[in-house]
């Protein structure tokens, strides 16, 4: 019975294709949409991933996310290096400052300022130059994207392309100047700001003057230690905040959904075209077995049980739902693979990937469901209606 | 027992909520294995009500119909289903074959339903179109056939799993007058048998001849056997 079944749903290809088509832009909505949302989210924390080597961040107790930058004094380092279970603390700078570009304009960008010894929180991905040369004087590293997009300099010709910033060129950054020794390839952030970096001391005299300067302690717990008790005791004996790198992430994405429009715009643009594909699926597939019911009618007739009815169904709906978002999954990562290289966020982990695989399951069911209904409601003597 | 259908006082009475409508009316009739009995009448009379109750697809609303012996009403749902399955065959008015299944594939429904291997069932499949004249054509899908070529296919799927009794329904009413003799006196060939009946609901009156005995109805009874 189940080849009847397979071939009652592919007899009519017009039709079979858009039950198909039909759970495929379900599952494309349910995937995509997400995706973008995932990425961008992923974007609110990705300078934290790319910063791999502490275990802890230290930093002020107002501070609610990543870009929330809320300065130390200087000495708050050696308060840290003091506490035990530290191997070691670098300090770090992060703020943003305006650089002046070659036409006269200011593009804001991401300061980063590193410890001037061991240059701890440097760019794992170096395109062009070397990390030493940070050491050089006036010396920065910017990132890629930043180097041809935003710092990117005029071209020559009038309408011309942007001539992408290489090693060598300088910047001016709050009218000091910044030699450019290396490009980086690193995670766009959620604003999509250059990022530049240079040393601790140095970021320090790019910036408006302050009386504190410190955005980040970076911490290294010793072999062994239990991060969370080291953060709690950093916390006692500092007064400071202490996360670990997953916990600042957690934060940092808290602060965004809460404080934010995106989870509500995302929400509802993945609510509504789960609606929506759940409506034509499901209408298509309902629409095929309503079709079918003389041919569900005559098989009935001839001694069919309702059981065995509800499994061709069933198989029907579980091969339209696997093609369906085999193929929407499929259009969803050729999107993500075709857009790498934009400025678009995405991201697709295996948790959506089964989000989604429930959803078009629960679509695939539902009009299952109704279909099912429908043909043990049906009085087999239909059939001799002519 | 050379019985295969005995209908007693049989009534069923359609209840809308709105009305009800007594569809048959104390039906009384006897259908002899090998026998060919045609049920003929005005629309509306009561006739396919009737094949319906006989065929085991509509349960009656009072009185009697066994089939061979066995009481349908009295039947749980899977034995009635079963015996449907084995004792029956269905020959209709639009053929109702699958339009995704070929011609053999659609012979091969009822034994596949009866639980034969799908090879084996189109084995005996095109075996079965041989004896209807289809056996070149098993491998056509029913819109590659005419309407009288479909309504051998119908026959044939009838007839697959050897079943006790067919009940047609207007076998000849979608075709020309040639194609309908042709289609009876194929029934006629390979349809009757000493252990197997047939019953056929008709008003196509050219077709008569072919009948053992013609049970004609109005209004929810049988009027008159001949």
């Amino acid at each position: 019975m189940n080849y009847i079944a397979i071939q009652m749903l592919m007899g009519d290809k017009g039709k079979y294709i858009g039950i198909v088509m039909g759970l495929t832009f379900a599952s494309l909505i349910m995937t995509q949409q997400p995706a973008i949302f995932m990425g961008l989210m992923a974007r609110s924390y990705s300078f934290l991933t790319d910063v791999g080597l502490p275990d802890i961040w230290v930093m002020d107790n107002k501070v609610q996310f990543i870009d929330d930058i809320k300065p130390l004094q200087d000495t708050e380092l050696y308060r840290v290096r003091g506490v035990s279970g530290v191997e070691w603390a670098m300090p770090m700078y992060k703020g943003m400052l305006k650089a002046r570009l070659a036409d006269g304009t200011f593009q804001n960008c991401n300061v980063i300022g590193l410890d001037d010894t061991t240059l701890i929180g440097a760019p794992a991905t170096l395109l062009e130059g070397s990390l030493a040369d940070l050491r050089r004087s006036d010396s920065v590293i910017i990132d890629i994207d930043g180097a041809t997009e935003k710092l990117a300099k005029p071209s020559t010709m009038k309408g011309g392309k942007k001539m992408p910033l290489k090693v060598g060129d300088t910047l001016e950054l709050n009218d000091k100047r910044a030699i450019i020794v290396g490009i980086a390839k690193v995670t766009r952030t959620f604003q999509s700001q250059p990022v530049v970096y240079t040393t601790y001391s140095r970021a320090k005299t790019y910036a408006p003057r302050e009386r504190k300067l410190l955005s980040f302690v970076l911490v290294k717990a010793k072999q062994g230690q239990n991060l969370k008790e080291l953060t709690q005791r950093i916390q006692a004996k500092t007064g400071l905040s202490a996360y670990t790198t997953q916990e600042f992430m957690d934060l940092t994405f808290t602060y965004f959904m809460k404080n934010t429009g995106i989870p509500i715009n995302f929400g509802i643009s993945v609510t509504l075209g789960f609606i929506v594909g759940a409506a034509i699926a499901g209408q298509t597939f309902y629409n095929f077995t309503l079709e079918n019911i003389r041919q569900f009618g005559v098989l009935k007739a001839m001694g069919t049980s309702n059981w065995t009815l509800l499994r061709m169904i069933l198989l029907q709906a579980l091969l339209v739902g696997s093609i369906g978002y085999g193929m929407g999954v499929g259009l969803t990562a050729l999107f993500g693979y075709l857009m790498r290289h934009s400025i678009l966020a995405f991201k697709f982990p295996w948790q959506l990937l089964l989000f989604s695989g429930l959803g078009v399951g629960f679509i695939c069911m539902l009009a299952a469901l109704i279909s099912i209904l429908k043909v043990i409601r049906l009085e087999p003597a239909i059939v001799f209606k002519g | 027992m050379n019985t295969a259908v005995r209908c007693e006082n049989l009534t069923k009475i359609y209840d809308t909520g709105e009305q009800t409508v007594t569809a048959l009316n104390g039906v009384n009739l006897n259908i002899k294995l090998g026998e060919l009995m045609m049920l003929v009448g005005p629309s509306g009379c009561g006739k396919t009500t009737l094949i319906s109750v006989i065929a085991g697809i509509l349960d009656q609303s009072s009185g009697l119909c066994e089939l061979f012996g066995e009481n349908l009403l009295t039947m749980k749902s899977k034995e009635k289903l079963r015996f449907r399955a084995e004792k029956i065959g269905f020959v209709f008015q639009a053929f109702n074959l699958l339009p995704a299944l070929n011609a053999a594939e659609n012979v091969a429904v009822p034994l596949i339903i009866n639980g034969t291997k799908r090879s084996l069932a189109i084995r005996k499949a095109i075996e079965i179109l041989e004896r209807v004249g289809l056996g070149e054509r098993w491998n056509s899908y029913p819109s590659q056939l005419s309407g009288g070529q479909q309504q051998r296919v119908a026959i044939a799927r009838a007839l697959v799993h050897s079943p006790n009794l067919i009940v047609c329904d207007e076998p000849t009413s979608a075709l020309d007058h040639r194609s309908g003799h042709n289609v009876m006196n194929l029934l006629k060939e390979v349809a009757i048998d000493k252990n197997r009946a047939l019953v056929i609901v008709t008003h196509d009156a050219r077709i008569f001849e072919f009948a053992d005995r013609i049970a004609e109805m109005d209004d929810g009874h049988i009027i008159d056997v001949r």
